[in-house]
C-alpha cells in the first residue's frame, strides 16, 4: 500500500481530485451559462460602471426664479454659471420653476425673493430659498453643497471688493485627497471585484453544485471511492482559479482602460482577493448543501451574497451614511471589509491599518464557512 | 474480502427498517426486511412505484442510514464504512448522472480515475465495455447529445469501469424504449457470464421478472415473496383462462367477469378477457355474458403477481360499480361507427426536426386507441396538437367532424385532455379543483354541483374533498387529474400516459373507468409505455421518429410478426420486431 502524501488524507486522494478538477474545467468551459457569469456579466458590470453610472453631480439643471432682477441677484446667478456642478435656468416664476421640479427637469429651485437685493443692503439676512429634488438623496446633498458652495463665493467676492460687510467667520476651502478629480469610477470599479467575485464564488458555485443534485450526477457521484473532502476540493480549486482570473480581468481593465490608479501592491491585493474568494466560496458551498435545486439555490445566493455584496458593502452607498441598525448589519457582510481593502489598496496604498483587520476579517469569514460546509456535508441523501 | 466459500451471500439484509418524516408522523418506507444474494445471480427487485425499491437501493449503497436492521455488503456495513462499499460496488441511480457536456470517453475516464484504475489495464476495460454497448463509434460524442438508451448503456459502462463484483441497478430500464430495454438485458446477461458479477436489478415492469434468476416482490415495503420466475408461475400454473366471445368485444362485460366469485384478476387482451381464477377449474361465465368460450393460458409471472398483492390488499369491494359518470351518454345522437378523431398528414417541425411526419390515422366513437412508440417517437406532439396546444404545419384534423383549425374553441369543449405530468393545482383541495375545472369549462350553479358530486363519487375522492391535491396518494392523484378533464362531459378524452407511477391494482381500476367509459361511447386515445396496457386498446399506432410504423388491432399487429421462430408474439416482441425492422436499412419497406 502506498504511503499516503499527506497524514489524513487516503491513496490516490490526489488523482480523484484531479479527476474531479479536470471534470468541473471541461465543465467550465463547454456550458455557456457559466461562461457568462465568469466573464461576460463581469465584463458588463465593469462597462456600466466604467462609463454608464456616475455619482459625480456634474451640470445638475437648477431653476432660478428672480422676482426682480437687481445687481445682487444678477451677481448671484453669474456665480451659479461659474460652477462646473451646476446649470442655472432661468424660469420666471416660482410655480413654473416648482412645475419643472416635478417633472424632473430640474434637480433644485433657488429662489432669489422680490426684497434680495434690498436685504443684502441692508445687511440683513437674505433671503435665499432653495428647494432640493430630495428622490435621489446622493444628488440631492451634493446640490445642496454646491449651492452652499456658491454662495459662499458669493458673499466673499462681494466683501473683497469691500461693497459690503458681511460676516463669513469660517472660510471653507475643501480638499479631496486620494480622490482629486473626484471620479466616482475610481472608487466603483475597485469595489467591483467584490461584486465580480461575489458571482463567480458563491452564485455560480451554488448554481453549479445545485444542479449536480438536479441532474444526479451528485448520487453518481457519492456511490465512487471520492470521499466527500475529495470533491468539496474538485469543486473549491477550479471555481477559485475561476474567481482570480476574474479579478485578473478587472485589475487590468481597471487600470489600462479605465486609468485607474494602483497605489497598493499586486501581492496584497492578490492575498486579500484570496482570502475575500475563499469567504465566497465557503458561503455558494454552504448555500449549495442546504439549497439542492438551481431555482433556490440561485434565489437564495442573490440574496444573502450578490445582494449584501451590492447595497451593504459600501461600494455604492455610503456606510457611514446608513442608519445604525443597518450600519451594523453591514458587519457581517464580507464584501464590507474586502470593499474597504480595494478601495484601499487601489487609491491610497497598502496601508496596514486599514488593510490588516479587514483581511482578519475576511480571513474569519473564510474559515467560518468553510468549517460549517465540512462539518455538516456528508455522503448522504437526507 | 470477498468470502472464500462462493455459496456464501455477497448481501445480507437482516430487519431492515426505514422510515422517512412526512405531514402525518413518519411514514415507513421498508418495514424490516430481510434477504440475501448468493453470488454471480441476477436478482430482480419487483415492485410498484412507491414500493420502496430506490429506499432500498439507496440504503444499499449507503446513501440513507437504516433506522434498524443490518445490511453486511462483502462484509462491510453501508452505514459505518460508506466508503468500503462504494469504493467496492457498482450503483446505477435511476436518473443516472451523465455528465452531459462532457463525451462518452471522457465521462468514462472520470470513473475510472475516481476508482484509481490503473493506466494499464485501462484500454482493455474500455475496450470490452464500449464493444458490450455498442458505444465505441461515439467515445468522441457529447453524453447529452446521445439517445436515451444510449445514455443508459453510457451510464452503465460508467458503473462497470472497475468491473464491480456486486452492481446495484435502479430501474435502468424506466423510461428506455423496449428495443433498448432488451439490448440493457442482453449487456446484463452478457456481464453475468463473462465476469461472474452479481445484480441486484430494481424494475417496475413485470415482464421482465423473467429475466431474472430470481426475484423478491417489494409491495407497501414488505417482501411479498421471493424465488425464482418458475416457483411463482407453478404456484399458479391451470389457473389462467382465456374467455372469447366470438365477434364482439369483452369490454363491456369485464367488470361481469371481476365480480364473479372466485375470480381473483381479469384483465383484457384486445377483443378477449384474460382471467386468474381462485382454483384449476374454469369459471363459470356470468349469466347474460351470451356465448363464451373458456380456454386455458400458459400462468405468467404477474398473474401470481396479483395473487400475493391482493392476498395482502384486503378490503377491495369488488361488488362497488363503478357509478355512471355521464349524464347523457356520448352514443346517443351519435351513430356507432362514426368517425371521432381523423387525422391526414399531420406534420410539426421544430426547426430541422421533424417530430411528426405526415402520420394519417382515424378513430371510431367508442374505440379506445392506443399511441405506442418509443420516448422522441413523437407521441406527445401528436397529442399536444390533437388538443390544439400545439398547431400543426401541415395536415388535416378533425375532433366529431370538426375541422380543428378552423374552429378550435369548439373542439376544445369536446375535448377532455389529461396531461403526462399531474396538472392541477397542487394548493388546492379536491373540491377546488373539481369546482375550478367545471368553471373553466362553462359549468355553475346547481349542474356544477352535481358534476363536482357525481365525478367526486365515481372516483371515490369524496373522502379527500377537503384535501389539498398534493397530498393525495399518487393512484388518487391521477383519478382526481382524470375526474377534471371529465367535468364537462367530453365525449373525447385524451389521456397522455394516465397511468406511469401507479402501481398495478391502482392502474386495473383506473382502466376499468376508461372501459367504463368506452362502452358509454366516449372515444378515448391513450399513451403508455405499459406494453400490456397497449393490449387493452381496441386498435393501436405505433410511431417511429414521427412516422408510423403499424395500425390496427393487437392481434394483427401481433400477427405481423408472427413466424416460424416466433410462433406467439406478445405486443413487445411486435413492437421491437418492427422498430429494429424500420432502423435497419431503409429501401426494404418502401
Amino acid at each position: 500500500m502506498r504511503r499516503p502524501a499527506f497524514p489524513g488524507l487516503r491513496p490516490g486522494f490526489k488523482g480523484r481530485v484531479w479527476a474531479l478538477i479536470v471534470k468541473e474545467s471541461r465543465q467550465i468551459f463547454r456550458d455557456p451559462s457559466s461562461l457568462a457569469i465568469a466573464f461576460a456579466l463581469p465584463f458588463v458590470l465593469l462597462l456600466i460602471f466604467g462609463y454608464g453610472i456616475s455619482l459625480d453631480a456634474r451640470h445638475v439643471p437648477i431653476a432660478v426664479v428672480q422676482d426682480a432682477r437687481t445687481p445682487a441677484s444678477e451677481g448671484l446667478v453669474a456665480g451659479l454659471r461659474n460652477s462646473p456642478w451646476l446649470t442655472p435656468r432661468p424660469y420666471p416664476d416660482i410655480h413654473s420653476a416648482v412645475e419643472a421640479l416635478k417633472l424632473a427637469r430640474v434637480d433644485g429651485i433657488l429662489w432669489l425673493r422680490e426684497d434680495f437685493g434690498r436685504q443684502v443692503l441692508s445687511f440683513r439676512n437674505a433671503p435665499v430659498h432653495v428647494v432640493v429634488d430630495g428622490v435621489d438623496a446622493n444628488t440631492a446633498r451634493l446640490v445642496e453643497g454646491y449651492l452652499d458652495q456658491v454662495w459662499e463665493t458669493w458673499l466673499a467676492q462681494r466683501n473683497q471688493r469691500g461693497r459690503d460687510l458681511s460676516i463669513v467667520p469660517v472660510d471653507l476651502e475643501a480638499r479631496l485627497w486620494f480622490n482629486p478629480d473626484n471620479r466616482s469610477r475610481d472608487f466603483l470599479i475597485p469595489g467591483l471585484i467584490a461584486v465580480i467575485m461575489t458571482l463567480i464564488g458563491a452564485l455560480l458555485t451554488a448554481l453549479i453544485v445545485a444542479r449536480e443534485w438536479e441532474r444526479g450526477t451528485m448520487e453518481a457521484l457519492f456511490v465512487t471511492p471520492a470521499s466527500i473532502l475529495e470533491i468539496l476540493v474538485g469543486k473549491f480549486v477550479p471555481y477559485f482559479v475561476l474567481g482570480m482570473g476574474g479579478m485578473g480581468i478587472t485589475v487590468v481593465m481597471a487600470t489600462a482602460l479605465f486609468r485607474i490608479p494602483l497605489r497598493g501592491s499586486i501581492p496584497v491585493l492578490t492575498l486579500t482577493s484570496a482570502l475575500f474568494l475563499s469567504a465566497a466560496l465557503g458561503m455558494g458551498l454552504l448555500i449549495s448543501t442546504l439549497a439542492k435545486n438551481q431555482f433556490v439555490a440561485g434565489q437564495i445566493a442573490i440574496i444573502v451574497t450578490f445582494l449584501p455584496a451590492f447595497i451593504l458593502s459600501g461600494f455604492i452607498f455610503d456606510i457611514q451614511s446608513m442608519p445604525a441598525p443597518i450600519r451594523m448589519l453591514t458587519h457581517i457582510v464580507p464584501a464590507r471589509y474586502f470593499v474597504s481593502i480595494l478601495q484601499t489598496v487601489f487609491l491610497a496604498g497598502d496601508i496596514p491599518s486599514v488593510i490588516v483587520p479587514n483581511a482578519v476579517a475576511l480571513a474569519l469569514f473564510a474559515l467560518f464557512f468553510l468549517a460549517i460546509v465540512l462539518a455538516i456535508s456528508h455522503k448522504r441523501l437526507e | 474480502m470477498v468470502p472464500d466459500d462462493p455459496a456464501s451471500p455477497i448481501l445480507t439484509v437482516s430487519g431492515l427498517l426505514k422510515t422517512f418524516p412526512s405531514p402525518a408522523g413518519r411514514e415507513t418506507a421498508l418495514n424490516g426486511i430481510s434477504f440475501d444474494l448468493a453470488p454471480g445471480s441476477v436478482t430482480g427487485l419487483i415492485g410498484p412505484d412507491g414500493a420502496g425499491k430506490t429506499t432500498l437501493m439507496r440504503l444499499l449503497a449507503g446513501l440513507f442510514i437504516p433506522d434498524s436492521g443490518s445490511i453486511a455488503v462483502m462484509g462491510h456495513d453501508p452505514a459505518s464504512d460508506p466508503l468500503s462499499v462504494q469504493g467496492t460496488i457498482g450503483y446505477m441511480p435511476q436518473k443516472f448522472g451523465l455528465y452531459e457536456d462532457l463525451t462518452v470517453q471522457e465521462n468514462l475516464d472520470l470513473y475510472a480515475d475516481l476508482h484509481s484504475l490503473p493506466s494499464e489495464g485501462r484500454r482493455l476495460r474500455y475496450a470490452s465495455l464500449l464493444s458490450m454497448t455498442g458505444l465505441g463509434p461515439f467515445t468522441g460524442r457529447l453524453a447529452g447529445n446521445l439517445s436515451g438508451g444510449m445514455k443508459q448503456k453510457l451510464g452503465l459502462a460508467c458503473t462497470l469501469v472497475h468491473r464491480p463484483p456486486l452492481l446495484l441497478l435502479d430501474e435502468p430500464t424506466v423510461g428506455v424504449d423496449p428495443v433498448s430495454r432488451r439490448e440493457l438485458w442482453a449487456i446484463l446477461k452478457q456481464l453475468v457470464a463473462d465476469e461472474g458479477s452479481t445484480l441486484f436489478v430494481s424494475t417496475a415492469y413485470l415482464d421482465e421478472a423473467e429475466r431474472c434468476d430470481k426475484i423478491l416482490i417489494l409491495y407497501n415495503g414488505e417482501i411479498l415473496g421471493s424465488g425464482p420466475p418458475e416457483m411463482f408461475r407453478r404456484e399458479v400454473s391451470g389457473r389462467s383462462f382465456r374467455a372469447t366471445s366470438p365477434g364482439q368485444s369483452l369490454r363491456a362485460l369485464e367488470p361481469q367477469f371481476y365480480r364473479l366469485p372466485g375470480i381473483v384478476d381479469s384483465v383484457l387482451q384486445g377483443n378477449t378477457l384474460r382471467l386468474v381464477s381462485e382454483s384449476t377449474a374454469p369459471p363459470d361465465p356470468p349469466p347474460g355474458a351470451g356465448q363464451i368460450q373458456l380456454e386455458p393460458v400458459p400462468a405468467r409471472f404477474e398473474d401470481a403477481f396479483m395473487v400475493r398483492v391482493l392476498e395482502r390488499a384486503s378490503g377491495i369491494d369488488r361488488s362497488r360499480e363503478t357509478p355512471t359518470l355521464y349524464d347523457s351518454a356520448p352514443r346517443n345522437g351519435n351513430r356507432e361507427g362514426e368517425t371521432a378523431i381523423s387525422v391526414h398528414d399531420l406534420t410539426k417541425r421544430f426547426g430541422a426536426f421533424i417530430a411528426v411526419d405526415r402520420v394519417a390515422f382515424s378513430v371510431l366513437r367508442g374505440e379506445v386507441f392506443g399511441l405506442l412508440g418509443a420516448n422522441g417517437a413523437g407521441k406527445t406532439t401528436t397529442f399536444r396538437m390533437l388538443a390544439g396546444l400545439l398547431p400543426p404545419d401541415e395536415g388535416v384534423l378533425t375532433l366529431d367532424g370538426m375541422d380543428m383549425r378552423r374552429s378550435p374553441a369548439y373542439a376544445r369543449q369536446r375535448l377532455g385532455y389529461m396531461a403526462q405530468k399531474f396538472s392541477l393545482y397542487t394548493h388546492l383541495t379536491v373540491r377546488q379543483n373539481l369546482v375550478f375545472y367545471s368553471s373553466a369549462y362553462g359549468l355553475s350553479g346547481v349542474r356544477q354541483k352535481e358534476r363536482v358530486q357525481r365525478v367526486a363519487r365515481a372516483f371515490d375522492l369524496e373522502s379527500f374533498f377537503e384535501t389539498q391535491s398534493g397530498l393525495l396518494p399518487q393512484g388518487f392523484r391521477q383519478r382526481l387529474a382524470l375526474a377534471a378533464a371529465l367535468m364537462h362531459e367530453p365525449p373525447i378524452l385524451l389521456l397522455d400516459e394516465p397511468t406511469s407511477g401507479m402501481d398495478p391494482l391502482a392502474r386495473r381500476e383506473f382502466w376499468r373507468v376508461i372501459d367504463s367509459l368506452a362502452v358509454l361511447g366516449v372515444t378515448v386515445m391513450v399513451t403508455t409505455h405499459f406494453m400490456e396496457e397497449a393490449e387493452y386498446c381496441d386498435r393501436l399506432v405505433i410511431l417511429d421518429r414521427g412516422r408510423i410504423l403499424a395500425v390496427g388491432n393487437p392481434a394483427e399487429i401481433k400477427a405481423r410478426v408472427a413466424g416460424p421462430d416466433l410462433p406467439n408474439p406478445t405486443l413487445e416482441d411486435a413492437f421491437v420486431t418492427l422498430l429494429s425492422g424500420a432502423a435497419a436499412p431503409a429501401g426494404s419497406a418502401r
